[in-house]
């Protein structure tokens, strides 16, 4: 009897954090910026695809690259037409892992700092890239937040002698994500 | 039979392994391949962009308009004809001249204004995006704008004064296109031009044509374009020549550059379409280039 009560409880904890180990979004938020000395350029897309598995640590992102919204038509006609060739590669995508990480981490309140390494893949470019982020538990949803720096020339990017002063080198990413549970798989 | 069972035992256990190593490998893609099948395209729609890199095929409009808050200036410029030899440097010792403003009061409608030395004629359009080609959610094979211009002829009378209306000509086109890959657009548009004032009694007051334009691209910034308005049987006809164009698109940044051979001289509806008099056998070709920038007026939120 007593050995019924004591495995129940010693169950009990993990059985919280295995309530919901799967999380995602479809209403992601991606924003990136690039400034020069001419033009700043900053394009958001709230239209990102996310499945966070915390159990395994497993991350993976799906972005449809025309939903990138600038603030001029034209940038944005360019991005699609001439830059990251929609057409052709409609999506970027991310697929990795956290880099030491425990569920229990998230007990603990506020923003967790995370790394997170995988294949990030942009304009049909596959790149091995380690970034960081910050996990956070808030009521039922997890806040998923990272900031990192990608060099369109990594990706085979092309960008005109003509233009090249007017895009940096290097662009800033912003990644924010509010998952909720997902639903269990049938 | 044991035996048998001992060596399934065996593959099976290297299977089971391999199938261990591979599935930790292809986790990762699997849980992205998991995602992909979540967010699939059938739940946005997918808006066709750039069917035409600029609002002007060559003489004629595209689909295409600014997009809101963006100005376009545009200069218009057509040489003399090359036939014209070399004491006329094959043309360019001439000049037509139109320019133009125009403005995107939303990303579907679109207001014009222009000058044209030509006849000192002023114009004045509006251009309003009714379908755009779309996939995803909404689906829609091609996009659609409707086109209305007035153009009003500011010479001076040679002869006795008309009253002011007999100055203007109106245009009422619907452009009809579809980019059926990246690089190939095409585009058709029945036209009517209505002029309140004609020469003869014997001309049209109402001309009805139909364009055909298309656009090959080359490069990602380069791109071949044709034009070629049909005029329906008729007087006018008889009398004018189809206007047909072929020319090339060049993009830098904010700015497009169309290079093009035309038989037409003028640069809005009312003079290229019923009033072509270019043959291009004879080498009547005007040479001519388009320059549009734009400029961000009010940038989206």
């Amino acid at each position: 009897m007593n050995y019924w009560l004591l495995l129940v409880l010693y169950l009990l904890p993990l059985a919280r954090p295995d309530a919901a180990s799967k999380y995602s979004t479809r209403t992601g938020m991606i924003s990136f910026f690039s400034s020069t000395f001419i033009e700043d350029i900053e394009a958001h897309n709230n239209q990102v695809g996310a499945l966070l598995d915390l159990t395994s640590g497993q991350v993976a992102f799906s972005v449809t690259m025309k939903a990138f919204q600038f603030k001029r038509t034209l940038m944005q006609e360019h991005f699609n037409e001439n830059y990251i060739e929609s057409d052709k590669f409609p999506r970027s995508t991310f697929a990795g892992k956290l880099l030491n990480f425990q569920p229990t981490q998230l007990n603990q309140p506020g923003p967790q700092e995370v790394q997170v390494e995988g294949d990030l893949t942009i304009h049909g470019v596959k790149r091995h890239i380690k970034v960081p982020g910050t996990l956070e538990l808030k009521g039922n949803q997890l806040l998923a937040k990272s900031k990192f720096i990608v060099a369109p020339a990594d990706y085979n990017i092309e960008i005109p002698a003509l233009v090249r002063e007017n895009i940096a080198k290097t662009v800033e990413v912003t990644v924010s994500l509010a998952c909720d549970p997902a639903p269990q798989q049938p | 039979m044991k035996y048998l069972f001992s060596s399934f035992g065996a593959y099976g256990l290297a299977v089971a392994l391999l199938l261990m190593c591979s599935s930790k490998a292809r986790a990762q893609d699997d849980l992205l391949q998991k995602l992909e099948a979540q967010t699939t395209d059938s739940l946005h729609t997918d808006y066709t962009q750039a069917t035409f890199k600029g609002t002007r095929v060559i003489n004629g409009h595209s689909v295409e308009t600014p997009g809101q808050g963006t100005l376009l200036f545009l200069i218009s410029h057509r040489f003399g004809t090359l036939n014209s030899g070399a004491y006329n440097f094959f043309g360019l010792d001439e000049a037509t001249i139109r320019l133009g403003l125009e403005y995107g009061l939303t990303d579907k409608l679109t207001v014009g204004v222009g000058r044209s030395s030509l006849e000192k004629t002023f114009d004045g359009f509006g251009k309003y995006r009714l379908l755009r080609q779309s996939t995803g959610l909404h689906t829609m094979p091609v996009s659609v704008t409707v086109f209305a211009s007035a153009a009003l002829n500011s010479l001076k009378f040679t002869g006795p004064e008309h009253p002011t209306d007999t100055r203007f000509t109106y245009t009422y086109q619907a452009l009809i296109a579809r980019k059926f890959s990246t690089n190939l657009s095409l585009q058709l548009m029945p036209t009517l031009v209505h002029r309140n004032l004609v020469d003869t009694r014997a001309e049209q007051n109402d001309v009805y044509a139909l364009g055909f334009a298309g656009r090959q691209k080359l490069t990602k910034r380069v791109a071949l374009t044709m034009e070629y308005y049909y005029l329906l049987p008729g007087h006018t006809a008889d009398e004018f020549r189809n206007s047909l164009s072929a020319g090339f698109d060049i993009e830098t940044g904010g700015h497009v550059f169309q290079l093009h051979f035309t038989n037409s001289r003028g640069m809005i509806e009312k003079f290229f379409i019923p009033q072509t008099t270019g043959k291009w056998q004879k080498g009547d070709i005007y040479f001519g280039f388009n320059i549009s920038r734009a400029f961000t007026l009010k940038p989206k939120a």
